[in-house]
């Protein structure tokens, strides 16, 4: 197989997966209202007081993203192994890694990007200090390509039983750490004035490192998931 | 050295070789860990600061340290699983992660309790407490996934990819852990013949450690040895074992 021909097959899975994606547009949006919803409920629990709020709004609304990934995880994969979709992917000609490259790409133009524009919004009802808007989205830029390669690894080893929610959870969580940790710590330090440069630029050789290895490793796991 | 190894991927053969393993290593095992121990808890001298109870770190660190040591030999057996394809290995997956969890379990455990007098508190969002606390949840997520499918083949096979994702990220949030907070004491063992213990706790300490290296090995081969049993009770010469033992009773 060409370099040409695999390239068309990479455009046209991802072409397909738009279109899949953008006529069920509810598996779309609900994960983002979900995100909404969340930061919402925080108010509300631990007071509407800014102080309270600016300082914990940067946690809150990286876990909601790192939630909302996981809500939105079944889309990548379910319905293509459903109705025998991934099966042809698997036997396609073309390097099943770079496939998953296109999905995960797909996946995270629909999940990943609206959450950088959302921020903004979410950042304004929990009173965050405006200093912080911009390294928060930027953080998000960088750190949701990987959330989203990540979740991938993860739907594509469970993309065979029934009901991985609750597994899936399980499995990705803990690799999600050092994704929050910088995030957080990226915003902390340019809430007290100083550079957040050296956390952003580690998330995105995080994220660059994960876009690299993942689709190897989901490569792996669809094969095994659908043997 | 290949063609000498190959065989052992059999499990028949590789029950015989664990089975000639097992005694040494189980019987080292008790010896060197009663020894370590007791010494360690009785007749080391206590501590100029921390009194009798740094006397924990006679578990504690052996625990933590093959808490780490299982999950290595967890990714390499999920390598092998994965390049080679070999049952013996996907079994041995089954066998290692609980061990490995327990391990990582106890020294969690040993650690909050020595960290209550220590640090007057039984938790404390320390970089070594939290990362080993991820390594825990990394053991058991393997774990679930793989006993999550029908197919055993399957799960062995989803279990090593994700215990190889999670070699990839283990120091990445060891890293990120440490650089976000640190609490803990350094390293008391530095490397080997350099540490700042005097020889009195040294030595039981090494002994401990030697004990726990031998007894994780022991459980992981008993383990392995039940698992290779139990997946070919369906032929011969694993009948004829279970019936051999039968007849002495055990």
């Amino acid at each position: 197989m060409n370099t040409a021909s695999a390239w068309r097959l990479l455009t046209t899975v991802m072409r397909r997966d738009l279109a899949v994606a953008l006529r069920r547009r509810s598996d779309v949006v609900n994960p983002l209202l979900f995100v909404v919803i969340v930061v919402t409920l925080f108010p509300l629990a631990v007071g509407p007081g800014p102080d309270i709020l600016g300082r914990i709004a940067t946690g809150v609304i990286w876990v909601a993203a790192l939630l909302s990934s996981l809500l939105g995880s079944e889309r990548l994969f379910r319905d293509d192994f459903l109705d025998g979709t991934l099966e042809q992917l698997v036997l396609s000609p073309a390097p099943l890694p770079l496939l998953a490259f296109g999905k995960v790409a797909v996946h995270w133009l629909l999940s990943g990007l609206p959450l950088v524009i959302l921020a903004p919004l979410c950042a304004m009802l929990l009173k965050l200090p405006i200093a912080g808007w911009g390294v928060l989205m930027l953080t998000l830029l960088v750190g949701t390509p990987m959330l989203s390669a990540m979740t991938a690894v993860g739907a594509a080893l469970t993309v065979s039983l029934g009901r991985g929610g609750a597994l899936l959870s399980l499995l990705l969580l803990p690799l999600f750490i050092p994704l929050l940790i910088f995030a957080a710590a990226a915003v902390e330090s340019a809430l007290v004035g100083t550079s957040a440069s050296g956390q952003v630029l580690l998330l995105t050789g995080l994220m660059l490192l994960t876009l690299l290895l993942a689709p190897f490793a989901v490569a792996a796991a669809l094969r095994v998931s659908v043997n | 050295m290949w063609k000498w190894l190959h065989p052992y991927a059999k499990g028949e053969a590789a029950f015989r070789l664990l089975g000639l393993w097992q005694p040494w290593l189980a019987g080292l095992a008790v010896i060197l860990v009663t020894v370590g121990v007791v010494w360690g808890l009785a007749y080391a001298p206590a501590d100029y600061q921390q009194g009798d109870s740094y006397r924990i770190i006679f578990i504690h660190v052996p625990s933590a340290m093959f808490a780490m040591g299982a999950y290595t030999g967890l990714a390499i057996t999920a390598f092998i699983v994965l390049v080679w394809q070999i049952r013996t290995a996907e079994w041995a997956i089954a066998a290692i992660a609980p061990v490995g969890a327990v391990l990582t379990f106890i020294s969690l455990f040993t650690g909050a309790v020595w960290g209550k007098p220590m640090w007057g508190t039984w938790w404390e969002w320390d970089a070594r407490l939290t990362s080993q606390l991820i390594l825990f949840f990394l053991y058991v997520g393997v774990l679930a996934l793989y006993y999550a499918f029908n197919d055993a083949r399957t799960g062995a096979k989803a279990a090593s990819i994700l215990a190889l994702v999670g070699v990839v990220n283990v120091p990445i949030i060891h890293f990120s852990v440490y650089w976000w907070n640190s609490l803990h004491q350094g390293a008391t063992v530095t490397r080997f013949g350099e540490t700042l213990m005097p020889a009195s706790m040294k030595y039981p300490l090494y002994i401990s450690i030697l004990g726990f290296m031998l007894l994780t090995a022991a459980l992981i081969v008993y383990r392995l040895r039940n698992e290779i049993l139990k997946q070919e009770l369906h032929r011969p010469w694993a009948l004829a074992q279970l019936g051999v033992e039968k007849h002495h009773g055990v």
